[in-house]
């Protein structure tokens, strides 16, 4: 990487970073409403834990992949909505009469999401811990699970960028909110995939990759080293990852262009 | 010399106000695909992935609901979507103030309080096309409705009840806030108070600090009632309709008090 692109993408992580930081309306969301859901939901399904072949006698342990997810969904919002705000307030027509490259924009705009990752994972699972969650994997696990969560957030906050330069449009990337959403509620969110019943819904679960990124986290507080359900996480996520920032890449060009 | 027409009564006046908002709040409810779409599939997508994700709870030691997962499943949704019809008036409101559409309202009405109402019809129409969709999708998924009919008309007059309820409180905020940013304090306790009743099993499976919540948690009563109709064995019916008797007047000084506030700030 050539100085002048680390230059680049420094100054514009370094703001990234400061505007998410700078804004307690993007962060508060979304660490209390998971922890919320996490309480409800731990309190509330408890007694699952009493189905026949439920992996663990703790719902909360089961239960806490799920916050890591919710995170995720939140940061698609935080990158989009800072990216679209810079397209309607005319910063991005700004950017692109300087000799910046597109790496650099997008890598520098993910800066926020990255340090937003790490505030939500820690603070996810010191909550669980402290509430009475296992983690089996141990210490290394713990951070383990912080690695998968930031890839994650990074990934989702890609589709994000997508969104906001595809669009332009704050509105339309609040809008994605629900449809990644519908992606969590028709994973096996709430049950292991074995015990769900209905045969259309497990199904959808089988085939939604939001599922593989449950068990992936759940491998680390159930089982502990399970390098099969952790391989197809990290894959998923990086997948996902590169799916977003080509499409991002993409929709950069255009818009450029069209400037 | 023109001849004065004779005042009409405040009520006649009350109702071609709400006549008036009602009519504009549906009629941009129904041609803004941006407004509809979120109320239908919100719901559904709630009853799908609680009905069909969690079936298996139905077979915990000590479920014994009679009509099935799904009926369990269908009340709290219909309950919940009543709710969230009024939070999303609410959102209306608060729009049309901000942007100044409000205030026009205001120096147009006769009588004020027609604008209150007529956000609370809307919301009523928007709720029942949410519960004629939600209500299809459930008996076509093979949902088992155990109550009589007269039983299920006083589950529908409970949701009516909550969606009243939940657009007066909306309305309190949307006209004291007057911006969209009031949106979270309209949403956020809604969303509170539902999710801490007994959601995914009945009060008697809670265990701990959720059990104790759901056990002072007025909507518990709601939901249980509910429950007790669409099976066929009705269950603390007289508490279930004085609790949403009680929240709409509740609300409705509260939804007053923010219509002397919008008055006040001109």
């Amino acid at each position: 990487m050539s100085g002048s692109l680390r230059n680049q993408i420094g100054q514009l992580a370094h703001r990234s970073i400061l505007r998410t930081l700078r804004q307690p309306a993007q962060i508060v969301p979304a660490i209390v409403f998971p922890l919320f859901l996490l309480a409800v939901n731990s309190g509330g399904l408890k007694d699952a834990t009493s189905l026949p072949g439920f992996p663990t006698d703790s719902y909360l342990t089961f239960v806490l992949a799920v916050p890591f997810i919710q995170g995720a969904l939140f940061s698609v919002m935080n990158s989009g909505t800072d990216l679209a705000r810079d397209i309607e307030t005319g910063f991005l027509n700004r950017l692109a009469l300087t000799p910046l490259r597109g790496a650099a924009l997008l890598s520098g705009l993910l800066a926020g999401s990255l340090v937003l990752g790490v505030v939500q994972a820690v603070a996810y699972l010191a909550v669980g811990l402290i509430a009475g969650a296992e983690l089996a994997a141990g210490p290394a696990g713990a951070l383990v699970i912080l690695a998968l969560s930031v890839t994650i957030t990074v990934a989702f906050g890609t589709i994000g960028l997508f969104a906001a330069l595809r669009f332009g449009s704050g509105e339309a990337v609040q809008g994605l909110f629900p449809v990644f959403f519908v992606f969590l509620f028709l994973s096996a969110m709430a049950l292991p995939l074995d015990l769900l019943e209905t045969d259309w819904f497990h199904a959808i679960a089988s085939a939604n990759p939001v599922t593989y990124l449950l068990q992936a986290f759940r491998s680390l507080l159930i089982e502990g080293w399970n390098l099969g359900e952790l391989g197809l996480g990290f894959g998923i996520a990086l997948a996902i990852g590169t799916v977003g920032m080509l499409a991002a890449s993409s929709a950069l060009k255009t818009r450029l262009v069209r400037t | 010399m023109s001849e004065s027409r004779p005042a009409e009564p405040r009520p006649t006046k009350m109702l071609n106000v709400a006549r008036a908002v009602a009519w504009r709040s549906i009629h941009n409810f129904l041609t803004n695909p941006a407004f509809l779409v979120p109320a239908l599939m919100f719901p559904l997508f709630f009853f799908v992935s609680f009905a069909g994700g969690l079936s298996a709870i139905g077979d915990v030691p000590g479920f014994d609901f009679p009509s099935g997962y799904t009926a369990f499943q269908f009340v709290f949704v219909l309950l919940q979507s009543a709710a969230f019809g009024g939070v999303f008036t609410g959102f209306a409101m608060a729009r049309d103030f901000e942007s100044g559409f409000g205030r026009r309202y205001m120096l147009a009405a006769s009588h004020r309080s027609g604008i209150v109402v007529g956000y609370a019809l809307a919301a009523l129409f928007r709720a029942f096309v949410t519960w004629a969709v939600l209500t299809t999708v459930a008996l076509v998924a093979g949902m088992d409705v155990g109550g009589s009919v007269g039983e299920i008309i006083a589950l529908y007059l409970l949701a009516v009840l909550v969606n009243v309820a939940a657009t007066l409180w909306s309305a309190g905020v949307a006209l004291r806030v007057r911006s969209i940013q009031g949106g979270p304090l309209m949403q956020f306790p809604t969303f509170l108070i539902l999710f801490l009743a007994p959601v995914y099993v009945p009060l008697d499976l809670l265990s701990g600090w959720i059990h104790t919540i759901a056990s002072i948690n007025p909507v518990t009563a709601l939901l249980e009632a509910g429950r007790g109709f669409i099976s066929g064995d009705p269950v603390v019916v007289a508490l279930a309709f004085a609790i949403g008797l009680a929240l709409p007047l509740l609300f409705s000084l509260w939804a007053k008090g923010g219509l002397r506030s919008a008055e006040a700030a001109g």
